[in-house]
């Protein structure tokens, strides 16, 4: 089965769901994510979906479910880079991403967890050669 | 009167199979020149009752046309299963009515993202839904 890969930079996970999306992979994604930041005791999950030219209420639940389950282990989620006609689409359906961030890109989703999450005292630059 | 101009029927009896359904949409609505607000609007109607069909249904069959009214062009897409059927529809298009444990919201919201919204079911016999999408609709 596919998977969708989940990249770890410093206190942060990032994911970028770059196929299109069913039901099962957003399921596993769900669950892989949720593990993930147990174990890492990740601070902040982004998710950017740019590449996704829709999201039905079945997506936007299983985003409004990892919001709510990262924040039971502590941590912030940030949805970045929905397109417009995405964000109008999802209203109009009658969901609400309750509890979801939501920043333009990855770079403004990035500032936004970093004044959401405080960070353990420590030097961070580790995290410089994955930003860019 | 609504004319179809062309027409392809694509069979849903997998997840998977509504990745296909919605790049054929996604082609045919391309072709009437609908933008992409439309566009996604329609797409995603069409991923809800697809999966309808194949939670409540086991899966159906998806009748993709472009059609022409007058001067508007459009996208009609329907959905038939041989499935339970729905005994109340009132009921399964109210916001929050589920079977299925879920938020409801699947009928009444596909509903109001599309042009034109048809639904006829029989119990035992199945369902057939109709949605319109209008390209300045
Ligand atoms: N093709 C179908 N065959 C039989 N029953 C159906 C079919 N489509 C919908 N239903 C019934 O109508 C109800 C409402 O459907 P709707 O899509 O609005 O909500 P849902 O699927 O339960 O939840 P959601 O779509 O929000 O996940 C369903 O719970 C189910 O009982
Ligand atoms: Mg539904």
């Amino acid at each position: 089965m596919d998977k969708i890969p989940i990249l770890r930079m410093g206190h942060f996970l990032l994911v970028t769901i770059q196929t299109d999306l069913y039901d099962r992979l957003a399921m596993s994604l769900e669950a892989d994510l949720v593990q993930m930041v147990s174990k890492t005791n990740a601070k902040g999950v982004l998710i950017d979906i740019s590449a996704q030219s829709i999201v039905d209420s079945f997506m936007g639940r299983i985003i409004g479910n990892i919001a709510s389950m990262c924040k039971i282990l502590d941590a912030e989620t940030v949805v970045v880079g929905m397109q417009p006609a995405v964000a109008i689409t999802l209203i109009e359906l009658g969901l609400e991403l309750k509890g979801v961030h939501t920043a333009l890109n990855v770079e403004k989703g990035m500032e936004l967890l970093q004044t959401k999450i405080i960070l353990p005292t420590e030097d961070t630059s580790d995290d410089d050669d994955y930003s860019a | 009167m609504i004319i179809p101009l062309n027409k392809e029927a694509v069979e849903v009896k997998k997840e998977q199979d509504t990745i296909f359904l919605r790049n054929r949409i996604k082609e045919c609505a391309t072709k009437t020149g609908m933008g992409l607000v439309n566009q996604t609007k329609l797409i995603t109607a069409a991923s809800e009752l697809a999966r309808n069909m194949l939670r409540y249904a086991g899966g159906g069959n998806v009748l993709v046309e472009t059609v022409s009214k007058g001067r508007e062009n459009g996208v009609r897409l329907t959905f038939k299963d041989t499935g339970p059927g729905i005994p109340d529809i009132a009921m399964a298009m109210k916001d929050g009515y589920s079977t299925g444990k879920s938020l409801g919201l699947g009928l009444p919201g596909t509903k109001r993202l599309v042009s034109e919204f048809d639904i006829k079911s029989t119990p035992g016999t199945g369902t057939v839904i109709t949605i319109i999408k209008w390209k300045n609709g």
